[in-house]
């Protein structure tokens, strides 16, 4: 699935939209603790997080995910929703649990 | 690559300003893709140095970080005149953290930072002095 067929499929907001709407998604990631993150979320990945700081910003770019889906109504802070102009991911935002908002992209990757 | 054209990167790590902390990492994963790395071994480079980046801002004043890109590989060295560390084998144990409270909020503090570093060098020295500051030196095959 790419990120593009994520958008359209309008389960998530999109806050904001990186330059390669083509990429996949390959895979799922959950985990809020940022080291753990860094190291173990796999390149192409969904990261699905409820730590909205502009280090999830950092992390996700370092880590090479594909995009980053902020669960549970969380909302990126203020430092962070200034960072998000300048950095080139797909960031998408919604009222489902963790849990919820990952089986749907799991569904949508194994369909 | 020639001896000679050894690249020298310096970047100045500002302490306790999360909000920067990453803009080295960024910059030099950027370089690297540019020469046409790996990107296995750009990952190794962006975690070990994103960990250090943190650790520094969070316990140790800020510093600066030197990296050296040659033929053989990256090494970077990561200086600060904070605190020091009383007992290095403690801190390099995956889970151990002297982080506070309200580092841990901002999703930091899982005690991962050092292990990160030395699961992804291929050489990592540490030097510390209690009082004095620490200097990590790190060594990534490219």
């Amino acid at each position: 699935m790419t990120i593009k067929e994520l958008i359209n499929a309008n389960i998530f907001n999109t806050l904001k939209e990186g330059s390669d709407l083509n990429r996949e998604i390959s895979g799922l990631f959950n985990c809020d603790l940022l080291s753990i993150a860094m190291s173990k979320a796999p390149t192409d990945c969904a990261w699905v997080t409820v730590m909205g700081n502009i280090n999830t910003l950092a992390v996700a770019t370092l880590a090479d995910v594909s995009c980053v889906i902020l669960a549970e109504g969380v909302f990126f802070d203020d430092a962070a929703t200034i960072r998000l102009d300048a950095t080139d991911i797909t960031v998408f935002t919604t009222e489902m649990p963790v849990f919820e908002a990952s089986l749907k992209v799991y569904e949508m990757i194994n369909a | 690559m020639a001896a000679d054209n050894t690249i020298k990167l310096h970047y100045d790590v500002p302490n306790d300003d999360f909000t920067r902390a990453g803009e080295a990492s960024s910059d030099l994963k950027g370089k690297l893709k540019q020469m046409g790395i790996s990107p296995d071994a750009i990952r190794k480079v962006s975690i070990a140095l994103y960990e250090g980046e943190i650790n520094m801002v969070i316990h140790a004043n800020g510093g600066y970080i030197d990296a050296e890109i040659s033929e053989n590989g990256l090494k970077l060295v990561l200086c600060d005149t904070g605190p020091g560390i009383n007992d290095i084998v403690q801190a390099t144990q995956a889970g151990f953290s002297t982080a506070l409270e309200q580092t841990r909020m901002l999703g930091f503090g899982a005690g991962m930072g050092l292990p990160n570093m030395l699961q992804n060098t291929d050489d990592m020295i540490i030097d510390s002095i209690v009082g004095v500051g620490t200097t990590i030196t790190m060594f990534i095959k490219m």
